[in-house]
């Protein structure tokens, strides 16, 4: 248990993805002007990570993995052994964009209300680098079933949080006085480092 | 070369500029860019992939039915991203192990995608490399700034070549530390933008 609460805290406040890895900038950076639909959008990509991750270290372990598909086809000389890994990217993406699909069908039919809420954020998540990039960590630390689920979630939680408060400072911000040429993306961009730097402080913590 | 491709070529360099104007293609900038040969290595990734993918997507896109684009587009992507990481996983290990996810974090740069959906998708294929190989300039051109000025003054180096002797090895730089670390790139790229608009002033945004 304590192993999996560890998991918890680290990919959401140690290793957040948005501001210790740079994944999902390019929504993080524009659609974080209102804090409403920021909060909108970081829901949907806890469920999406939260889904997404265990089903693509599921498919990766079961047929991907080097010598995954040994068994089954009765390989037993580790010279022939089957290596599809380079499928890898292709697959994941995949992968997601069905996932993404598949999960609007089933909020549109059983929870309309949500659905509505999530509006036309469900499919750009598909394109959001934080999903394809938080699998392909998934891949690189070699995560089990469960670890997947944890790291899934925690890795959601985590550019949830980060989306909020660069919405919540950039509302305030409509308040003070930015020099012409830094409006607008220019000063996201700086409050964005500021922000990172901010959480560059819990990289000293160790679990 | 006429006057369109010539526009088409050299407009995204910086009158619209992926990264600085169109907000495209963010997260790699901001990791990628420690080092001057990494980010060179990038650049001709993306260069690469989304000069094809645009040439490809413009072949065939009177043949793509319109409810299914995205996942055509990105299946080209992805194969063409598979490429990329297979011959850099082949004749550069180390860098491939450097690079590490965001060469697969191609596919799902906003810029590939973006171009393939804007420009690719109406105009003819010549065109359409054209401005792929543009927009990808363009994205290199500010990856390879920010590396400039992260390397020369986080470590004094520039393409691992000394051009600031730092004080460790005898000289007398201190290298900055600020900008060894990675979020230091979003100051970077906000100075840069900010530059950009001074010279360039009609790309300041309204309120």
């Amino acid at each position: 248990m304590e192993h999996y609460i560890a998991i918890l805290v680290k990919s959401i406040f140690i290793e957040n993805i948005a501001l210790m890895f740079f994944l999902g900038m390019c929504t993080f950076l524009a659609v974080s002007k209102k804090v409403d639909t920021a909060i909108g959008l970081g829901v949907a990509v806890v469920v999406v990570l939260g889904l997404a991750v265990p089903m693509n270290q599921i498919i990766y372990q079961a047929v991907l993995a080097p010598g995954a598909l040994d068994g089954v086809l009765g390989i037993t000389d580790p010279k022939e052994s089957i290596d599809l890994s380079f499928l890898s990217f292709i697959t994941f993406i995949g992968v997601i964009a069905a996932l993404v699909q598949i999960l609007e069908m089933v909020l549109d039919k059983y929870f309309p209300a949500l659905y509505q809420a999530l509006g036309i954020f469900l499919p750009l998540i598909t394109v959001n680098c934080a999903i394809f990039g938080a699998v392909s960590f998934m891949v690189a630390k070699n995560l089990t079933l469960g670890e997947s689920v944890v790291y899934g979630i925690g890795s959601g939680i985590g550019w949830a949080l980060a989306i909020v408060l660069l919405a919540g400072i950039r509302e305030k911000m409509k308040y003070s006085d930015v020099p012409d040429g830094l409006k607008g993306l220019g000063i996201t961009f700086i409050t964005a480092g500021l922000m990172a730097f901010g959480f560059l402080s819990f990289g000293g913590i160790s679990l | 070369m006429s006057s369109d491709a010539k526009k088409v070529l050299t407009g995204p360099i910086a009158d619209n500029n992926p990264i600085a104007l169109q907000v495209l293609g963010i997260c790699s900038a901001l990791a990628v860019t420690s080092s001057m040969a990494n980010a060179l290595v990038m650049s001709l990734a993306v260069i690469f992939v989304t000069a094809f993918s645009n040439l490809f997507i413009s072949i065939i896109r009177n043949h793509i039915p319109s409810s299914v684009r995205i996942i055509v587009q990105m299946a080209i992507i992805a194969s063409l991203v598979i490429v990329v990481d297979q011959v850099l996983k082949a004749f550069s290990y180390q860098l491939s192990k450097e690079l590490a996810v965001f060469v697969g974090l191609i596919i799902t740069n906003c810029i590939v995608m973006g171009r393939a959906e804007a420009f690719a998708m109406k105009e003819k294929p010549g065109l359409s490399f054209l401005d792929g190989i543009g927009n990808g300039l363009g994205y290199g051109a500010i990856l390879m700034l920010v590396a400039f000025f992260r390397e020369l003054l986080g470590f004094g180096t520039l393409f691992g070549i000394e051009i600031l002797p730092l004080i460790q090895n005898g000289g007398w730089y201190q290298g900055n530390g600020l900008l060894v670390l990675p979020f230091s790139s979003f100051f970077v790229i906000g100075l840069i933008i900010w530059a950009l608009r001074q010279w360039k002033p009609e790309q300041v945004e309204k309120d």
